[in-house]
């Protein structure tokens, strides 16, 4: 199904199903731990071996030499790979760092090797005999140091390096009120709960996968791509995923080496990255280094607004692309974005939840707070004054929808704004000094194909399969609700089957783009099965209703189980996209508001109140949606406050590399959280009339609680994390 | 290789074991009992948690041979898919949980907190040490803290542990 122009009434418009808080629907396996996750399917093959992979311990050079002896002789092992007896292995389209290094090392704790046992335990001890000898080699591993050589990256999916209009320098020189001002975000890691594992097992020349993936067409594609096989002999299987947040977007070193290592072991073979690998191993936030300058009249209007991005990456990799909310979230008849890309050794940076404009929202709403101060003005007005309707580059491009003015007002209303002292320092509850802070929330909503197969089984039940993934998004739930609105039957008569690549390719769980895409293809499969019924009993399909398991026209109705028959009928269709992208600008908007309280003799800081409101087309479900966005406020709060992988200069590493020394948010971190959806649909975006929500959620709230610490404190911090040693010696003095 | 032998939700397992073999492990690799999850193997998650005697512990900390005789209660001990535990029907309710994760790891630790509640067992947090303890916000999310959830359920599951203990969170 083609969709060309703006949806109109539709079946999903009913909303008898689409649009409840329904309760997840495989919540019960869930919580019972008998949902399968990757590592746990004992049930698939018989007979699995354990791998255990050796990382890097160099951040560049070279190996000369494995010696193998004493792990070949360890107890209970058998096979070991490494890039020497590994075959010749190509790369996948979306791999920068080769996942297996050898002879050249292009990042710390790249996998060098994988050790395949009996057991676990004799993997791992086996693991530590391999004697590596490394010569180490000089690499860069510092992001401030590789400014000046920085380059234009290749446009990419973030835009391009430079982007111009008007003419900013004059105009920001001759504005009456100007910031300027240098902010910078840490490297920063998914830390997804689940580690990146899989189970391999090959059946002659076809390989399949158990694994944890969000994209399962592109991990099949480039695992193919680096064995050097045929696409249609690898299949991935990846129904259950225990977070990804962009880390499990690409093909990684467990897939690869589970595969290598099943094929030397000759019998299937398990693989679990170990934690403390992760963070060095897989891909991770890159740093950047971002510098704002806006100009604006005394009334608040900004006439000037520039901002440029620097971050790093290994060969091949691309640029952070943190400038890209710039070019859209704020009028200013001048205007500018540029990004620059370092190139740097540490371990290769790639998508983390919001690529681009978490980092990006991170500094410049921090800017629009100073620009607010500097004005006088308060912050919410500010934002709302500089409000657009149009692309500010293409005026002749509307939003599609824009509430981003009533999420601000909502949300100032509800969080009680008004009774923000707009003078910093000033508000205390005991030992506490409180303070509010605002941001905007800002994403784009992205359309790309997606395909599903439905099927109608003598039993009425409808069988919904596709390759689209659950990564705790509330795909299964949203696909069932769609599926029931779309055929007429309660959510209890629909099957979701997910994460197979021998099912139709869908968008796969991505760039929060994942909701209103895999609905939509479900959605143009239904349609089709919808014709496909009405043609079998001879229904006018534009007159024929489905609604409680039954399908009408005129005076006939049939049970859908009869209409089914014996054999059942099955449909399968992708929703792709015409131009309606470029006619308009889809986004999705909110504001977050915080109230922290920083301990006025430790400078401990505490987030006492978190609010958001946002607008985002349709909420298919206001349940899993509402948690998507409270999980991402939780993760700004980590961004805000503690997330930042420390990077070792001198041997390039990340040297943080566990859960212990990599700070996330705790339960004790993170108070009840409020969250309102505004009224929205959205008939541009797809039939489902649905946007993503799932980054939205964390774009902006790093700066509402930066904010917050300089309205309770006085103290404007622009390095993040916001860790306490950062406001000790300038509190203010107790009174 | 050790023999052991522990009851794990009421049924008594002997097993013959690497010594090495973690509690976790020799759930999740030798009784395939898999609802009990590996986040980091390293005591930093709680993802591994299980009851051993009635008080939670992170089993990829304890090898299985240190429990001889013990009785151990895991996610699938609490309750099944068809006839829920008040806790997980409370996760359930309240979606405290995304990825699923962190869970069972979640679900284990709530049950028990609400017993060491119960006990008396105080906390980082309790005030008075003579007092009974109360189950405050502050006691519960310092409490729970042990559990990462990186999806970031913690304000639902709050919500739904604070259901089952008969108060709001
Ligand atoms: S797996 Fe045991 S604490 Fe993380
Ligand atoms: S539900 Fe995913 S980590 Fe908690």
């Amino acid at each position: 199904m083609r969709f060309e122009h703006p949806a109109t009434f539709n079946p999903i418009d009913q909303l008898k199903v689409v649009g409840h808080p329904t309760s997840r629907i495989e919540g019960p396996l869930k919580t019972t731990g008998t949902a399968p996750y990757a590592y746990e399917r004992h049930d698939v093959v018989p007979n699995q071996a354990y791998g255990y992979i050796v990382g890097a311990a160099i951040g560049k050079g070279r190996i000369n030499a494995i010696d193998l002896a004493a792990a070949k002789d360890a107890p209970g092992v058998l096979a070991i790979v490494t890039a020497d007896n590994a075959g010749k292995l190509g790369k996948g389209e979306r791999n920068a760092a080769p996942l297996l290094g050898g002879p050249e090392i292009a990042h710390y704790h790249q996998a060098v090797a994988l050790v395949v046992a009996e057991t676990f335990e004799q993997a791992r001890a086996a693991a530590q005999l391999l004697r590596i000898d490394y010569s180490k080699a000089d690499g860069k591993f510092d992001l401030a140091a590789g400014v000046d050589g920085a380059i234009a990256p290749k446009p990419s999916f973030g835009g391009p390096a430079d982007t111009a209009v008007g003419t900013f320098a004059s105009a920001f020189a001759a504005a009456p009120v100007q910031l300027d001002a240098r902010y910078t975000t840490p490297d920063q890691g998914h830390a997804m709960m689940e580690p990146h594992a899989s189970i391999a097992a090959w059946d002659g020349d076809k390989l399949t996968v158990w694994t944890s993936n969000q994209m399962i067409a592109w991990g099949a594609g480039d695992l193919a791509q680096t064995l050097g096989i045929p696409k249609d002999k690898v299949r991935l299987i990846s129904p259950y995923i225990g977070g990804g947040f962009g880390g499990k977007l690409f093909l990684r070193a467990d897939v690869l080496l589970a595969a290598l290592g099943a094929r030397a072991a000759k019998r299937p073979v398990k693989v679990a990255l170990q934690r403390p690998l992760m963070f060095n191993n897989t891909t991770h936030r890159p740093a950047t280094i971002q510098r704002i300058r806006i100009g604006a009249d005394r009334d608040g209007t900004i006439t000037a607004i520039g901002h440029e991005s620097w971050s790093g990456n290994v060969k091949d990799g691309e640029a952070e692309t943190a400038v890209s909310q710039t070019r859209l979230l704020y009028a200013g008849a001048n205007r500018m974005t540029a990004m620059r890309l370092a190139a740097l050794d540490l371990p290769e940076g790639n998508a983390m939840r919001a690529p681009g404009e978490a980092s990006g929202m991170m500094a410049l709403e921090i800017a629009i707070d100073e620009l607010a101060e500097k004005l006088g003005m308060d912050p919410v007005a500010l934002r709302i004054k500089n409000d657009t309707q149009v692309d500010p580059e293409h005026p002749e491009r509307r939003f599609s929808q824009r509430q981003f003015v009533q999420c601000l007002n909502e949300g100032a209303a509800r969080f009680g704004w008004s009774q923000r002292n707009p003078k910093p320092g000033q508000v205390r509850d005991g030992r506490w000094l409180v303070g509010m802070g605002v941001a905007a929330a800002f994403r784009n909503n992205l359309v790309t194909k997606s395909g599903a197969r439905v099927r109608l089984d003598q039993q009425g039940v409808v069988t919904v399969e596709t390759d689209m993934t659950d990564i705790g998004t509330g795909s299964y739930t949203i696909i069932a609700q769609t599926a029931a609105e779309m055929m007429g039957v309660p959510l209890e008569k629909v099957v979701v089957r997910l994460g197979d690549s021998d099912f139709p390719v869908s968008c796969g769980s991505g760039g929060q783009w994942g909701g209103n895409n895999s609905t939509a293809g479900v959605y143009a499969a239904c349609v089709k099965l919808r014709e496909a019924i009405a043609q079998k009993l001879g229904f006018n399909s534009d007159e024929a209703e489905f609604a409680d398991g039954l399908v009408r026209a005129g005076n006939r109705s049939v049970p859908l189980a009869q209409a089914a028959g014996q054999d059942g009928l099955v449909a399968e269709d992708a929703i792709e996209y015409g131009d309606l992208a470029k006619t308009w600008q889809q986004s999705t908007f909110g504001a977050h508001f915080v109230e922290v309280g920083v301990d006025a003799d430790t400078a401990e800081i505490r987030v006492r109140r978190m609010l958001a409101v946002c607008a985002a087309g349709r909420i298919l479900n206001p349940k899993a949606a509402r948690s998507q966005v409270i999980g991402a406020m939780t993760m700004g709060v980590g961004a805000a406050l503690m997330e930042d992988l420390v990077v070792d200069k001198r041997h390039g590493l990340f040297i943080n590399h566990d859960l212990a020394s990599y700070e996330v948010p705790v339960h004790a971190d993170i108070p009840h959280q409020d969250m309102v959806f505004l009224d929205e649909t959205d008939p541009v975006s797809s039939p489902m009339k649905a946007k993503g929500v799932a980054e939205l959620g964390i774009c902006g709230v790093a700066a509402a609680v930066a904010n917050a610490v300089h309205n309770a404190t006085g103290i404007r911090v622009r390095d993040y994390p916001i860790t306490l040693d950062k406001l000790i010696g300038q509190l203010p003095e107790v009174g | 290789m050790t023999k052991v032998s522990f009851d794990v939700n009421g049924d008594t397992h002997q097993l013959e074991l690497d010594t090495r073999t973690t509690l976790l492990d020799a759930l999740r690799e030798h009784l395939h009992l898999t609802g009990t999850k590996k986040g980091c193997d390293h005591g930093q998650c709680g993802a591994c948690t299980v009851i051993v005697d009635g008080r939670r512990i992170n089993s990829c900390l304890t090898l299985a041979v240190m429990h001889e005789g013990d009785e151990i209660t895991t996610i699938e001990g609490l309750g099944a898919p068809d006839h829920l535990h008040p806790m997980q029907a409370a996760f359930v309710k309240h979606d405290g949980y995304q990825c699923g994760y962190c869970t069972p790891g979640q679900i284990c630790s709530a049950v028990a907190v609400l017993d060491e509640v119960r006990s008396g067992i105080p906390s980082h947090v309790t005030a008075d040490l003579t007092a009974p303890v109360r189950l405050t916000n502050a006691e519960l999310r310092e409490r729970m803290s042990g559990n990462i959830c990186r999806c970031g359920a913690y304000s639902n599951i709050a919500d739904a542990i604070g259901e089952v203990a008969g108060r709001s969170a």
